[in-house]
């Protein structure tokens, strides 16, 4: 077999060394009822040639072909080959969490620059090294609030995406935590009045997303002075990164849970992706997942090491501040290649073409008739559309004309039937997004 | 490093000495050795009720995290807020400059209950000889 | 020195400094295509919400900057490509590149996971298939592919057994731990709401089965196993242990981290396990990437099934597979959108490249491991004699006399070209050297391996001081850990002075 370098004689004389007569007797701590006299019914074995042929046959058999409007947490955008030619590179894709530090100086210099950018762009003090993906972080932001300031209970927006919310309420469950939901105002923002009411001492932190799940901007300033009135904290959630190169950073939160896969990420059928929590220098060690910090050697030279480790599961054990331990290195350092590429320039460029494309959008959809844009909040690279009919319905339709349509808010938002959250990013090329506006027309002009 | 004999000692490693209803707290010299350099230490407020023989705060070295448990109880008067940043102050001068917290006692009979510097000094020798066994 | 060293030796390589500090005002590495549609106006469409400038302190640096950078940047790091990592419970096994092909291709890197159901027919027949893969190897009924890694697994396995308990009427309180548990284990149950209760280790290292027959209470949800355990050794009452568990209506979790000692040989369904989680970047040959990303399934036993994650995968009659999310006993999601799809594509290349032949990869572990145990064994105390499976675990004892330590003989081992083994882990071996060589070692790096083993060992004894301040060929020396956590410096800031990159 071509991953093991053995050969049969090798074999033989290094049983012969340890005195064993068969690779069975090494398996004699195993009982023998237990041990399998078959080989597993596994198919295979498969050359290079034929797995590469197995994906390929499955890749055959998914989108290609289609435009796509959907974001909702996932997002297409350009990805440079050069991320690739980087991240591909054995030293990176093969080595080891850089617990021996002399010999993982690359991996901790780059995760020291991903800290870096991520406070840039948050407006942050302090950064890790990344978390599984976004709702994860956002979880994990809560968690931390609910340790810094000892209480219990939660409030979350209801634009937070749906997802985020389940991940969160799965944790939440076990850790007697109460989550308490506030609603979105005509707006699309966060009804600041259900907000108010809803605060009392006893709330550890808001967690609200921006831009929200219905592709709205929150105003953070006044959610903060609110919450921080009560003694609470501020978390935001950001699932589509690339609208910091446009938006104003989130200055006003205590937390930031950010999902990095618009930096470079592939959308890969949902993974892996790259959480990153970011938050205020005096909350730190309360802060889970790795962190790289710099130092010096004897020589005086710098150099960077994991740092504080002593909040994490290996050290802590049960009383660490997350069960962490493999997170998303090799897609931070992805996300880390993407953006030096991009550059300031190149993200706020980039920023601009996805907002220039979703107005272009938005324009040309609100032409057909019946199609209102539901909420007034300025907004990034998504929107809500409200149809006069069923968008499920539609977006049937839109298939036969090779178009995956948008997100299908009702299902998620049993008051919003009718309503669906469109995505366009600076990858949507003029002509589908004119193709997809046809094709809606024809399709709220079939007969019901 | 001479253990003070004025001080008591605890089997955990920490001492205690008393002036009046005052009692001052901190680990010992053998405490911070077994540690290696201190990076962080989690001390309470004052006004926070401590117990005796329940742990009141923690020490951290780069690998490593250890409770400090209360030898006598009473409420915390002082805090040492030097060592936020300068804990190696507890490497240092860990039975004077190194001290934790301050204590107003509330049973000034637990000190008697502790050991003094020669009894101490006795256990770690105890305690080492199991440790390289 | 030189003539022992034969796998390793000094090489120029670049200095650098970080990439912020190359970056002047101008500088583009990328460009977008030009806009086809109006330019908006950012003012007007975002208000407040505007930010006027761009993201300061952002690099402003060009394409073959960044591609020096990061170049010289990797050439600091070991790696599986370069050579051995004989870290113990991490199987650092060869990462096959047909693997990163695949999960590349257009039609799979591509697909967003809310695209309808019949446009992804590609994506669930391979989930569909690795799932019943897995389900082969762990002699299992029912698995999910959601975890994102080793500890979310746990975390899954851990609230499907809670689930059960309560669904059962009674929660229940404590999960017990063995001392010599990975700390992602109680990390873990405390997430979960449960109590830890730690069970001591009997003599040779094994669970205390007469102990644990006295732990088993009505207030007992689990026993967290790792099978082997994490000093290499099977433990061999896992049937009895499953059965005292039982009897008491407690379920048995499984830590599969060791899962490369039993691929092919036995499965842990039939040992009595009723939980457990692998982890697809040790078994399963999926990259380690410096920490990531992994992915943790969770295989179960049938009483189990209903509270899996939602969605579960279904296959109709016409063989169209279907997300279903309509589970009531569901635990609900740990992670968004499903699992790490791309990190399950490769696990899945590398089962399909070895077939029913991944028996042998298992059997290439535990020679490998025991070939290195049985010419280390007079050198370095062994302190737990039973067989060892596809790891072994030393302790420092010897070479302490002369104040050497397993960290000090570890970087002293990198010297000799290779990566430390684990050290200081598991807890109840002081000073362990947990060595795991996996099956992709050739003969030929376990002799390197155990040459440089037997020469610092000599090292220890007649040159401690050698050992002591190693590793001595790195570009940094050992760096101050203590100053990097007393003064955390965790973000580049403008005012830094030039790079001072280590010459």
């Amino acid at each position: 077999m071509r991953y093991l370098p053995k050969s049969p004689a090798e074999r033989r004389e290094m049983l012969a060394t340890i005195g064993a007569t068969s690779i069975d007797d090494l398996f004699a701590s195993i009982p023998e009822r237990y041990r399998l006299r078959e080989a597993l019914k596994l198919p295979g074995p498969l050359s290079e040639a034929e797995v590469i042929d197995f994906f390929k046959a499955r890749a055959a058999e998914n989108s290609v072909g289609h435009s796509s409007f959907l974001g909702a947490g996932v997002y297409n955008h350009l990805r440079s080959v050069v991320t690739d030619a980087i991240i591909q590179r054995g030293e990176f894709l093969t080595s080891y969490t850089p617990y021996q530090a002399e010999i993982a100086q690359g991996t901790l210099q780059a995760i020291f620059e991903f800290q870096t950018l991520m406070c840039q762009l948050t407006g942050q003090e302090v950064a890790n090294a990344s978390m599984y993906d976004g709702s994860t972080a956002a979880t994990e932001a809560v968690l931390m609030a609910e340790r810094l300031t000892g209480r219990s209970r939660i409030l979350v927006a209801r634009s937070v995406h749906p997802e985020y919310r389940e991940v969160l309420g799965t944790y939440a469950k076990n850790s007697g935590l109460h989550v308490d939901e506030i609603g979105y105002a005509a707006d699309g923002t966060l009804d600041r009045d259900a907000l108010r009411s809803a605060l009392k001492n006893d709330v550890a932190v808001v967690l609200v997303q921006s831009p929200n799940f219905f592709g709205a901007i929150e105003s953070l300033a006044p959610l903060a002075e609110a919450a921080h009135a009560n003694g609470a904290l501020l978390a935001v959630a950001i699932t589509e990164a690339v609208s910091l190169g446009a938006v104003k950073a989130p200055v006003d939160a205590d937390i930031v849970a950010m999902e990095a896969q618009s930096f470079g990420l592939a959308p890969s059928y949902g993974g892996p992706f790259a959480g990153v929590v970011a938050t205020k220098e005096k909350f730190v060690r309360q802060m889970p997942g790795r962190l790289a910090g710099q130092t010096i050697d004897a020589a005086g030279n710098r150099g960077f090491v994991l740092t504080l480790a002593t909040r994490e599961q290996h050290i802590r054990r049960e009383k660490a501040t997350s069960n962490i331990c493999t997170n998303q290195a090799l897609c931070a350092l992805a996300a880390t290649v993407h953006l030096t590429l991009l550059g300031k320039e190149g993200l706020r460029e980039m920023a601009q073409q996805n907002l220039s494309k979703a107005q272009f959008a938005l324009a040309e959809l609100e032409k057909i008739p019946g199609v209102r844009r539901a909420f007034a909040a300025p907004f990034f690279n998504e929107f809500t559309i409200e149809l006069p009919r069923s968008v499920k319905l539609v977006n049937a339709y839109l298939l036969r004309d090779k178009v995956v349509g948008p997100f299908v808010l009702g299902q998620r938002y049993p008051e919003l039937t009718k309503h669906a959250l469109v995505c366009v990013t600076e990858t949507t090329p003029r002509t589908d997004i004119e193709h997809f506006a046809a094709s809606l027309r024809r399709a709220l002009e079939q007969p019901l | 490093m001479a253990y003070p004999t004025d001080y008591r000692y605890t089997k955990d490693h920490e001492w205690v000495q008393v002036n009046g209803d005052i009692a001052t707290v901190g680990i010992t010299d053998h405490a911070q050795h077994e540690l290696g350099d201190v990076v962080f230490v989690e001390l309470p407020v004052p006004g926070v009720q401590v117990v005796a023989g329940k742990t009141f705060g923690t020490v951290e070295s780069v690998k490593a995290v250890s409770d400090i448990y209360a030898p006598v109880s009473g409420e915390v008067t002082k805090s040492n807020g030097d060592l936020q940043n300068a804990p190696q102050r507890i490497n240092e001068d860990p039975h004077a400059q190194g001290w934790l917290i301050k204590i107003h006692l509330s049973n000034p009979a637990e000190v008697n209950a502790l050991m003094d510097a020669a009894a101490y000094e006795a256990y770690i020798a105890t305690q080492s000889k199991e440790a390289s066994a | 020195m030189t003539d022992k060293i034969k796998k390793a030796t000094r090489h120029t390589n670049q200095n650098e400094g970080l990439i912020f500090e190359k970056s002047f005002p101008g500088k583009r590495a990328f460009e977008l295509p030009p806009l086809d549609v109006p330019n908006a106006d950012p003012a007007q469409a975002l208000g407040v919400h505007h930010r006027n400038e761009g993201v300061e302190g952002f690099p402003e640096v060009s394409e073959i900057e960044v591609i020096r950078h990061f170049t010289r940047l990797s050439t600091w790091n070991y790696a599986i490509d370069l050579g051995m990592y004989p870290l113990g419970s991490c199987t650092m096994k060869y990462n096959p590149r047909v693997n990163e092909f695949v999960a590349r291709l257009e039609g799979l890197a591509t697909e967003h996971p809310y695209q309808p159901n019949e446009l992804s027919q590609g994506c669930l027949r391979i989930l569909h298939l690795l799932e019943k893969c897995l389900l082969e190897i762990t002699g299992m009924d029912a698995v999910t592919l959601q975890p994102a890694a080793g500890a979310q697994g746990e975390l899954v396995g851990l609230l499907l057994i809670r689930a059960h308990h309560t669904k059962n009427g009674n929660p229940r309180k404590k999960v017990l731990i063995p001392d010599s548990a990975h700390g992602t284990n109680p990390a873990t149950a405390v997430i979960a709401g449960y109590e830890v209760e730690n069970i001591k280790s009997e003599a040779q290292g094994q669970v205390d089965v007469a102990k644990l027959r006295d732990h088993v209470t009505p207030d007992v949800a689990a026993l967290m196993v790792t099978n082997p355990s994490t000093l290499g050794i099977f433990e061999q009452r896992i049937p009895e242990i499953a059965e005292i568990l039982h009897a008491k209506g407690a379920l048995l979790y499984m830590d599969g981290a060791n899962m490369n000692a039993l691929t092919g040989i036995t499965r842990p369904g039939d040992l009595g396990v009723d939980v457990m989680h692998l982890n697809l970047h040790k078994t399963f040959s999926t990259p380690h990437g410096g920490g990531g990303p992994g992915a943790g399934p969770v295989a179960m036993k049938k009483i189990l099934e209903p509270f899996r994650p939602v969605p579960i995968l279904l296959e109709k009659e016409n063989g169209r597979l279907v997300r279903e999310f309509n589970r009531p006993d569901s635990i609900g999601k740990v992670k968004a959108f499903g699992g790490n799809f791309g990190v399950l594509v490769r696990a899945l290349a590398y089962i399909l490249a070895y077939g029913p032949g991944v028996r042998q990869a298992t059997e290439d572990a535990v020679l490998n491991a025991n070939y290195i145990r049985k010419h280390l064994e007079g050198v370095f105390d062994l302190p737990y004699s039973l067989p060892s499976m596809h790891e072994v675990v030393f302790s420092d004892a010897r070479q302490k006399k002369n104040g050497v330590n397993t960290m000090d003989i570890a970087k002293r081992l990198i010297d000799y070209g290779f990566h430390p083994y684990t050290t200081a882990f598991p807890l109840i071996v002081p000073g362990a050297l947990m060595i795991e060589p996996t099956e992709s070692e050739s003969r030929e790096e376990c002799d390197l391996f155990i040459d440089a083993m037997r020469a610092i060992a000599e090292e220890a004894a007649n040159t401690p001081e050698l050992v002591k301040t190693a590793p001595h060929t790195t570009r940094v020396r050992r760096l101050d850990e203590t100053a990097a956590a007393r003064k955390p410096v965790l973000r580049w800031q403008p005012s830094e002075p030039r790079s001072k990159a280590a010459d």
